[in-house]
């Protein structure tokens, strides 16, 4: 049996030795900026970092010390605010929860696909924002409110809480081949929070949000390919949920 | 080329204290929020948690009890009748949320489940008490996410990406508006209206450890500051024991809460000895004083021996994956560190501004020893001092505070546009904010911006953070003055106007100088150690001369001139803070 400070010595030793020699990292990105010409180029960057740095803080270092102009979004810098989901090494990722051991020597950053690109990293999220507010992603219960709590069962609780856990970093919807395509596409993120509330004991819009959805813009579009499970930097099961979303408009009330 | 917007009332800022009064607002008045993030990129949604209401559904508990916590937690320099409100509206302001939707986690009776949480307990400190209302560790999210979904449903006019940088008062001291910066074009827009609620979050950002988002430079506090409203209580800073090491982020109390324990290098389980009856449930400035004291007397851990290890190895792995999951993810994306088998490594972490723009508990902006209210300004959430958390908050606190006071403050201001006018507008009224703008974009060098950003952090961490001194803080001060003077020569590198960025984070070092001088002048006149402030030269609370609330004002001539403001007492008489 390990005692906690044997546990804690090891723990320890192990942090001084992974106390890292700092690496080179080549940085590529795709730059676009309205106000110096209309086509996009490629720039590179090299930068002396931490192996355990957060790709966003590589971008910061750029943008600091070598080029001011380098636009891209972030705020909380640990993956729960969902600002910047960026297309890395061609996986679309949130910049700060890829370290760049991960991808040395060379990353290779874009911005994430589908949605016009307004400068470098940012696009411009009106149209995935339409889909979101298009399946009315709110509660809906008219039948009066209790005096205390809606009573809820851990299990009918857990039935969506996968779909809860969404930041709407457009992640998964950017990485779907049917929204490249087709604009009319409300995308997985949408259907994400639909799911959230179709599942959900005390909400009683569930028809409602699966005639939206049922629509020629809606989850039938969606051709399983599960790039939006692998893009979900949250883990939900993306595909699952679209799935479960078609089985009930299927199977359950149409 | 100016805009001039007109609306009832507008908010500034999205997180949850804007959103929440928001919806009060958009129910009544023609409302505008006005965010400089995305409102679901705010950062309420890294509160993780919960959030305290006596609900009772798992043991007996009272908002009295939650109160005297709240007062006691706060070392005192709470405003009693704010703290006994707040408590007492926490029971519905936390139906409210379920109501809408929020998808608490549940007892198996259906109702909403409770945990504990540091420095709250049953009948006045007996024992530890369970208060916590939760959402998994994502009870932030759940809020800022919910309150989205009601003012989507509610079809509330956003202005995102658009950073406020100017208050505007006309001549009597009424609010006219405010002055925002488009980030997607650079234009500049007048926003007019009879009421304007603050709601800006805070500024941690002025410390090199910190949990909290690039985003919170205290821009609120600051552009008020600069419009000659005090800011109080700037000096309480809360350090929350368990940030991530090297990163900061935070390791939410909620790990303690669900029996997790704080051990120093030699797997001491050292809160035994500093908080005998909680342990490691004290409060966090106690528990962040300790893991100092562990590290001062040789027995931190890591590279630099200033980490401390926090411990979930023993709970059950079905608890950690269902109460525990985005905490124990963190540890292992950015420590490569598995919770469930091996103690994490942590270090105190700047988290929560106790103080802020002064305000009753009707979100009204009062100033002076005498609390004047400034007619149609408002402030609520981090940003602003009601004051219920006092030199120390107690953890889900915040939450409870945005939730409670975010609505009171929507209220108040809603009544305020519909009985009100329009305060004229001062002359030229964009003009001051497109000459500090223009007098960064035409210089051509001068300092690096992220130079200054990492010399403030750095010094603030050595000097103003956990333990502090005269001599510390008279370091501090000093140093400060030099970087203002930098500050005045700084040159950036993007002079486009589309996502200038570039110029955004100038802007934003500009309101951290700030907010960090406001901190040291108020930590240096306060001889005394109370809550967060802990000052090694003067190690004892003094009740005598310091049971008072700091004021600091700028004066005309840059100088900052403090004031005080007695602390609004009530049942709770002030008694030695054991745990």
């Amino acid at each position: 049996m390990t005692t906690p400070g044997e546990i804690l010595q090891t723990s320890d030793r192990r942090e001084v030795r992974a106390r890292p020699d700092r690496i080179t990292l080549e940085v590529v990105i795709r730059r676009f900026n309205p106000e110096r010409g209309e086509d996009s180029w490629w720039d590179e960057f090299r930068v002396e970092c931490d192996p355990l740095e957060r790709l966003v803080e590589v971008l910061h270092q750029i943008k600091w010390y070598q080029d001011g102009t380098l636009a891209f979004r972030r705020s909380c810098a640990h993956g729960i605010c969902g600002s910047d989901a960026m297309l890395i090494n061609g996986r679309n990722q949130l910049a700060c929860k890829v370290l760049a051991q991960d991808v040395a020597p060379t990353v290779r950053i874009e911005p994430i696909r589908g949605l016009p690109v307004l400068k470098d990293l940012i696009v411009d999220l009106e149209p995935f924002l339409q889909g979101y507010r298009s399946v009315l992603p709110y509660l809906i219960n008219e039948s009066g409110e209790p005096e205390r709590e809606r009573l809820q069962s851990p299990e009918e609780r857990a039935r969506y809480d996968d779909t809860t856990k969404c930041i709407l970093c457009a992640a998964c919807t950017t990485s779907c081949p049917v929204f490249w395509g087709d604009e009319g596409y409300v995308g997985p993120a949408a259907i994400v929070n639909a799911h959230r509330f179709i599942f959900d004991s005390r909400d009683e819009a569930a028809d409602e949000r699966m005639r939206i959805l049922s629509d020629k813009t809606g989850v039938f579009r969606c051709r399983t390919t599960f790039n939006c499970t692998d893009a979900c930097p949250r883990g939900i099961e993306v595909t699952k949920a679209i799935q479960e979303v078609k089985r009930a408009i299927l199977f359950e009330r149409f | 080329m100016v805009t001039t917007h007109t609306y009832d009332a507008l908010v500034v800022g999205g997180g949850g204290a804007g959103m929440r009064a928001a919806i009060e607002l958009s129910d009544r008045v023609r409302t505008a929020v006005i965010s400089k993030l995305y409102p679901t990129r705010s950062h309420t949604g890294a509160a993780q948690g919960g959030v305290c209401a006596a609900l009772g559904n798992t043991e007996e508990d009272h908002p009295e009890w939650h109160a005297f916590d709240t007062v006691k937690g706060g070392d005192y320099l709470v405003d009693q009748p704010a703290a006994i409100l707040m408590c007492e509206e926490a029971v519905e302001a936390i139906y409210q949320l379920e109501r809408w939707g929020l998808p608490f986690n549940r007892t198996p009776d259906g109702r909403i489940d409770q945990r504990r949480f540091g420095g709250h307990t049953a009948n006045h400190g007996e024992r530890p008490v369970r208060r916590a209302c939760y959402a998994a560790d994502r009870t932030g999210h759940m809020i800022l996410q919910t309150l989205y979904q009601q003012c989507v449903k509610r079809d509330v006019r956003f202005f995102n990406e658009f950073y406020v940088l100017d208050l505007l008062r006309a001549d009597d001291g009424r609010t006219a508006g405010v002055v925002a910066y488009e980030l997607a074009t650079g234009e500049l827009h007048v926003f007019r209206a009879k009421a304007v609620v603050f709601a800006t979050g805070g500024y941690g950002r002025i410390f090199r450890v910190t949990s909290n988002a690039h985003a919170l430079t205290g821009d609120g506090p600051a552009v008020v500051w600069r419009r000659g409203i005090p800011l109080e209580d700037m000096e309480m800073f809360q350090f929350h024991p368990t940030g991530l090491a090297r990163l900061g982020v935070l390791l939410s109390e909620a790990a303690r809460g669900e029996g997790g324990i704080v051990l120093n290098r030699d797997g001491e389980r050292f809160m035994e000895r500093y908080a005998p009856t909680i342990k490691d449930l004290a409060p966090r400035d106690l528990v962040s004083r300790a893991i100092y004291q562990e590290i001062r007397e040789g027995r931190g851990a890591g590279p630099n021996g200033d980490w401390v290890f926090l411990d979930i190895s023993h709970l059950d792995p079905a608890v950690i994956e269902e109460k525990l999951p985005d905490i124990t993810e963190f540890a292992r994306i950015y420590l490569k560190v598995e919770p469930t088998v091996e103690p994490v490594p942590i270090q105190p972490t700047a988290h929560y501004a106790m103080g802020g723009i002064p305000t009753d508990v009707d979100g009204r902006v009062v100033v002076g020893a005498d609390e004047r209210v400034v007619p149609g300004l408002y402030a609520a959430g981090e940003c602003a001092c009601v004051s219920v958390h006092g030199a120390n908050r107690l953890g889900t606190n915040s939450l409870l505070d945005l939730v409670v006071f975010g609505r009171r403050a929507g209220l108040s201001a809603a009544q305020d546009a519909l009985e009100g006018s329009l305060a004229p507008l001062p002359e030229d009224p964009a003009g001051p904010t497109l000459a500090m703008l223009d007098a960064i974009l035409t210089r051509t060098s001068g300092d690096n911006a992220a130079d200054i950003r990492r010399e403030l952090q750095d010094a603030m961490f050595d000097l103003a953070f956990v333990v502090r001194s005269e001599t510390s803080l008279t370091k501090m001060r000093e140093i400060l003055g030099g970087l203002r003077e930098r500050y005045a020569r700084v040159a950036i590198g993007d002079r486009g106007s589309i996502y200038n960025t570039d110029l955004m984070e100038a802007v934003e070092l500009g309101f951290l100088l700030d907010c960090a001088e406001a901190l040291v002048v108020s930590a240096l006149a306060r001889t005394e150690s109370r809550g967060a402030h802990y000052r090694e030269d003067h190690p004892l609370r003094d009740d005598a001369n310091w049971l008072k609330h700091t004021l600091a004002t700028r004066r005309e001539d840059g100088s900052v001139e403090l004031d005080y403001k007695p602390v609004k007492m009530g049942p709770y008489v002030p008694m030695e803070r054991k745990y």
